[in-house]
């Protein structure tokens, strides 16, 4: 029980996802989820056993540490990705609802309950905008957090109990500061593919509406 | 045998549950369970190897952290969730009981069995009325009252949800009082209120969903109460409408997720 749920759920929702939503699934799967279990997790995996201050006070480099880290990048990389999947569960519940209120009326109520229409159409949309929004609170957590997406080799800290002011080195700050920029680069072109997709949809709705009230004046 | 077996027999449960019921499984899974393994383990993997007191002497920092961290925070959660899952075996139970005795009436070849098959039997799913009605209000009854107790035994043993940075030990062989310093004392405070607002939110759903359950009863009886001699033909087109919208509610999202569906 861990990522692998993840997946399972992404993929059920692929079936009611368009083009567009398809290789946002592709993307979230193969450049971040699987970057991050194979690469990233292990970047960040002795954060706090290799992080050194100059200093032989007991406690200086907890506090240092905890002063510097509130919350782990990593934590928030794992936080994200859970957040920002769970609006496309909005889409399959109402995927359920239909066939089960086929079901229960024993007749076919929609074209195909699957198909993106009228109420269908509405729940992707608020799960394309929930899912934007997300991504663009938790890129704005991350650089109010940090400082921006850099990570310093040293730091200065004047903590209790550390005496004066100790400089305390961060381990592999290249290394976490390139993968910082490949986790905002790939939210970055899953927000531009969620806002293309929602202009997309949109703009396919509008033109539907309106041939049909042209068609309709036609008439 | 894992969180993966619990997800196994949770989603079992999950077709005969209130859309409710779907939700709470849910956010169990997701915001409770997943978080758990993925991040939250993580956070707390070094609590002990971190933990540093400002002394040599030799079993102190033992003492210390024994006496300030009675059950660690992860493992009270783990506690917490298989406590919370447990109760709806309970309707596991009663619905394994009850496909038991179609069974044995079908075997016993009953005319009054409605069902031609075991398969049949296998794949159909229950109202929530009558016997198993009890069974899953009190499963609900059940759930609140362990989420309550654990939320009271983590603010009790840790005097509130915060973790603080540093903390004065005197425990025998500590020489006097010595400073003892917690490894990532915000990380864990931020993850530790996560935790206690999706209890709360669990919380609310199973309430919702008691008092769901107990205003469709009253609904039911006093309806039953009220027109006697109601004929099922004569429904008004009201009536009909709200049997509809009653049976939608408390029937919507089957098999909402995959990793769900049995």
């Amino acid at each position: 029980m861990s990522w692998g749920f993840l997946r399972d759920l992404l993929s059920g929702v692929n079936k009611y996802s368009t083009g567009i939503g398809r290789i946002w699934i592709a993307v979230v799967f193969i450049f971040r989820l699987l970057v991050y279990v194979v690469a990233a997790e292990n970047v960040w995996k002795y954060e706090h056993d290799e992080f050194e201050c100059n200093t032989k006070q007991p406690g200086c480099e907890n506090v240092c540490f905890d002063h510097f880290f509130p919350v782990s990048q990593i934590r928030l990389w794992a936080l994200q990705l859970i957040i920002v999947s769970t609006p496309s569960l909005l889409v399959v519940f109402h995927v359920a609802y239909r066939e089960n209120r086929e079901k229960r009326h024993n007749q076919k109520l929609y074209r195909s309950p699957g198909k993106m229409d009228g109420g269908l159409l509405c729940t992707y949309l608020i799960s394309l905008m929930l899912k934007t929004g997300f991504e663009i609170v938790f890129l704005v957590l991350f650089y109010k957090l940090y400082n921006g997406f850099r990570v310093p080799r040293l730091v200065k800290c004047d903590m209790r109990p550390c005496p004066n002011a100790v400089d305390c080195y961060i381990s592999k700050p290249t290394e976490k500061m390139i993968f910082l920029y490949f986790l905002v680069a790939t939210s970055g072109v899953c927000i531009v593919l969620n806002v293309s997709e929602l202009s997309y949809l949109i703009f396919m709705y509008s033109i539907k509406c309106y041939l049909k009230t042209f068609s309709k004046k036609q008439r | 045998m894992d969180w993966g077996a619990l997800q196994t027999i949770l989603g079992g449960v999950n077709k005969h549950s209130t859309s409710i019921g779907k939700i709470w499984l849910t956010v169990l899974f997701i915001f409770r369970i997943m978080i758990l393994v993925v991040a939250a383990e993580r956070v707390w993997g070094d609590e002990q190897d971190d933990f540093i007191c400002n002394t040599l002497q030799p079993g102190c920092k033992n003492v210390c952290y024994d006496h300030f961290f009675p059950i660690s925070h992860i493992r009270l959660w783990a506690l917490q969730l298989i406590f919370v899952s447990t109760p709806a075996l309970l309707v596991a139970m009663h619905v394994a009981y009850r496909r038991h005795e179609k069974k044995r009436q079908l075997r016993k070849g009953d005319q009054k069995c409605e069902y031609k098959d075991i398969e049949e039997i296998r794949a159909q799913r229950f109202h929530i009325e009558g016997s198993l009605w009890w069974t899953y209000t009190s499963s609900i009854f059940f759930r609140l009252v362990f989420e309550a107790v654990f939320m009271y035994a983590f603010y009790f043993m840790y005097d509130g949800f915060r973790m603080p940075r540093l903390m004065k030990c005197s425990a025998w062989p500590c020489p006097n009082t010595v400073d003892c310093f917690v490894s990532r004392p915000t990380e864990k405070t931020v993850f530790t209120i996560f935790m206690i607002a999706v209890s709360s939110i669990c919380i609310m759903l199973n309430v919702a969903e008691l008092c769901y359950l107990l205003i469709k009863f009253f609904l039911k009886r006093s309806r039953k109460a009220g027109n006697p001699k109601h004929h099922p033909n004569h429904e008004t087109k009201e009536e009909t409408k709200q049997n509809e919208m009653n049976e939608l509610i408390s029937d919507s999202c089957q098999n909402t997720v995959t990793g769900f569906s049995s």
